[in-house]
C-alpha cells in the first residue's frame, strides 16, 4: 500500500465502472436465461394444458357473463355505495368534537378492520338467529350487500378521514370568515376537496371490494346469486377440469386492470 | 356613534403561551389601521381574535356595537359583514375565480345565481382581474389569487375589512397589483384592519398605525408619529432593521 491510488490511469488489473457495469448486467441475463431454461425444462406441458382447455372454456358461456360477472358487479357495487355513504359518516364522526361519535366510530372501524371478511360474511349467516323476524331487504342481494358494505365502511371512513384531514385549515377558515356555519363550510368547501384527494385509494378500495365479493359464496347462495369464483369452481367441479377457474380468474383482471389504470390517470390530473 | 371595532382588555394564550397580555384599541368607521410588529408579537392572532377566528383566552370584541364575545352572539351572522384576505390566499381551488366569489353570496347571503354573478364580477373587474373569472386558482399568480380573495370578501358588502399580511406570500414585483387595490379600497372610505409589513403602504395610507411587541400595543397613533418619530426604543428599534435590513 506504498503506491497512490489515482483515478486518472486505472492499473491493468482493475475494470473500468463502465466494463463493471456491463460485466454485472451480463450475469444478471445470463441468470434470468438459466432460470427460463430450467422452468422450460421441469414443466409438465401436458398436465399444464388441462388448466387451459378451449371446450370447457366454452361451458362456461354464457353463464359466466350473464350470471356470474352480473352478480359479482351487483355485490360490489352495491356494497361499494354503502360503504362510501357510511365511510364519509364515520369519518366525519371520527374527526367530531362529540366525544361518543368519535368512540362510536372507532370501535367500529377497530372491529371491521381487525375481523377476516370471511368471518363477517359466515356470522351473517346467523343473522336471524340474532334477529328473528329480521329480514336483510333484498333477499340474497341484499345480505351479500350488506356484508360487504360492513367491511368496506371500515375501511372507506378511515381513507375519508385521512381526505378530510389533508384539506388545509385555511380553507375551513375562509369559509368560516364568509359567514357560512360549520356544516356549510364542511359540505361546500372541505368535502368536495377530500373526495378529490381519496379518489386513487377509493378505487383501489373498490378492487378489493371487488375480490371479498367472492365471499358470497360463504352466504350458500342459490345458483341464480352464484358469482364468479364460485361459478368458476362449480363448473370446474361439474367437468373435473381447472379451465373455468382459470376463466373465471381472467375476468376478474378483465375488470380490475383497467380500473387500475383510471385510478393512475385521475390521480395524474390532480 | 359605534366604533367600527372596539377590543378591551383582550387576552388570549395557546397553552402556557401568552399571545395576547391585554389589548385595547378601536377602530372608527372608515378608518385605516395598519398593525406592524415583530413576528411573534402577536398582531396576526388580534387580527384572527376581531373575527373570532381565534377564541379569545378573556376579554371583549365589539363590532359595530355589538359584542361579538357575547356567548349568545351570532358569529356567523356577524362574520358576513367583516371580510378577510389571508396571508395564504385560501382560495377554494375546486372552483373558478368567478365561482369562489359567487358561492358565499349565493349559500350565506341567498343570492340568486345571476345576482350572485353580476356582483363577483363587478368586483373581480374593481380589482383588475374581470378577464380572468374561468381560471382556476392553480392558473393564477399569487397577485390574482390574493386579488380574488380580495373581491370574494367584498362580494360580501363588507362594513370592515380585515388583512392579516396580505402580501407577506407574493413574489416583489406582485406585491403593488395588491397594494394598489387596498388604496382604493381605503380612498373609497372602506374601514380596514391591516397587518403587514410594507411600511411604505403604512405611511401613506394608514390614518393610524399600532406598533404591538409582546402581545401589547407599545405604540399607537399616526404613521407620522409611530414610523417618522417613534417614542418608545422598542418602536423604534425594529423600524430600524425593517428599513436597514442590512445593518445588524
Amino acid at each position: 500500500m506504498t503506491s497512490p491510488t489515482t483515478t486518472a490511469e486505472p492499473g491493468p488489473a482493475r475494470l473500468s465502472p463502465r466494463k463493471k457495469r456491463q460485466l454485472i448486467r451480463g450475469v444478471q441475463y445470463v441468470v434470468l436465461g438459466a432460470a427460463a431454461l430450467f422452468l422450460a425444462f421441469y414443466t409438465d406441458w401436458k398436465s399444464l394444458a388441462l388448466f387451459v382447455q378451449p371446450e370447457v372454456a366454452e361451458k362456461t358461456l354464457p353463464d359466466l357473463f350473464t350470471i356470474a360477472l352480473k352478480n359479482t358487479i351487483i355485490y360490489s357495487v352495491g356494497g361499494f355505495i354503502l360503504s362510501f355513504v357510511f365511510g364519509l359518516l364515520l369519518a366525519l364522526m371520527k374527526l367530531s368534537e362529540v366525544r361518543p361519535y368519535r368512540w362510536i366510530a372507532n370501535i367500529y372501524i377497530e372491529i371491521f378492520r381487525g375481523l377476516p371478511a370471511l368471518l363477517v360474511f359466515v356470522l351473517l349467516n346467523f343473522l336471524p338467529l340474532a334477529l328473528p323476524g329480521f329480514e336483510v331487504p333484498g333477499g340474497t342481494y341484499g345480505l351479500a350487500i350488506l356484508g360487504l358494505g360492513l367491511i368496506g365502511t371500515a375501511y372507506q371512513a378511515e381513507i375519508f378521514r385521512a381526505g378530510l384531514q389533508a384539506v388545509p385549515k385555511g380553507q375551513t377558515e375562509a369559509a368560516r370568515s364568509l359567514g357560512m356555519s360549520p356544516m356549510r363550510a364542511q359540505f361546500t368547501v372541505v368535502i368536495p376537496q377530500a373526495i378529490r384527494i381519496v379518489i386513487p385509494p377509493t378505487t383501489n378500495q373498490f378492487v378489493a371490494l371487488l375480490k371479498d365479493s367472492s365471499l358470497v359464496l360463504f352466504l350458500g347462495v342459490s345458483s341464480g346469486f352464484v358469482e364468479l369464483a364460485k361459478f368458476g369452481n362449480d363448473v370446474a367441479s361439474e367437468n373435473a377440469n381447472p379451465t373455468p377457474i382459470m376463466v373465471a380468474g381472467l375476468t376478474y383482471l378483465l375488470v380490475t386492470i383497467p380500473l387500475g389504470y383510471l385510478a393512475r390517470r385521475l390521480e395524474k390530473r390532480r | 356613534m359605534n366604533h367600527a371595532i372596539e377590543v378591551r382588555d383582550l387576552h388570549k394564550s395557546f397553552g402556557s403561551n401568552k399571545v395576547l397580555q391585554g389589548i385595547d384599541f378601536t377602530v372608527e368607521p372608515g378608518q385605516v389601521v395598519c398593525v406592524i410588529g415583530p413576528s411573534g408579537s402577536g398582531k396576526s392572532t388580534l387580527l384572527r381574535c376581531v373575527n373570532l377566528l381565534e377564541m379569545p383566552t378573556q376579554g371583549k370584541v365589539f363590532i359595530n356595537g355589538v359584542e361579538l364575545t357575547h356567548l349568545d352572539a351570532d358569529i356567523d351572522a356577524a362574520r358576513r359583514h367583516i371580510g378577510m384576505v389571508f396571508q395564504q390566499f385560501n382560495l377554494f381551488p375546486h372552483m373558478t375565480a368567478l365561482k369562489n366569489v359567487m358561492i358565499a353570496q349565493q349559500r350565506v347571503l341567498k343570492r340568486g345565481a345571476q345576482e350572485a354573478e353580476i356582483v363577483a364580477r363587478e368586483n373581480l373587474n374593481k380589482v383588475g382581474i374581470g378577464d380572468k373569472c374561468d381560471s382556476y386558482p392553480a392558473q393564477l399568480s399569487g397577485g390574482q389569487q390574493q386579488r380574488v380573495a380580495i373581491a370574494r370578501a367584498l362580494a360580501m358588502n363588507p362594513t370592515l375589512m380585515l388583512f392579516d399580511e396580505p402580501t407577506s406570500a407574493l413574489d416583489p414585483e406582485l406585491v403593488g397589483d395588491v397594494l394598489t387595490v387596498m388604496r382604493k379600497l381605503a380612498e373609497e372610505g372602506m374601514t380596514m384592519l391591516v397587518v403587514t409589513h410594507e411600511m411604505g403602504f403604512a405611511r401613506e395610507v394608514a390614518d393610524r398605525v399600532v406598533f404591538m411587541d409582546g402581545g401589547v400595543i407599545v405604540e399607537d397613533g399616526p404613521p407620522a408619529q409611530v414610523i417618522g418619530d417613534p417614542q418608545h426604543e422598542r418602536t423604534r428599534t425594529f423600524l430600524h432593521r425593517v428599513l436597514h435590513p442590512e445593518e445588524r
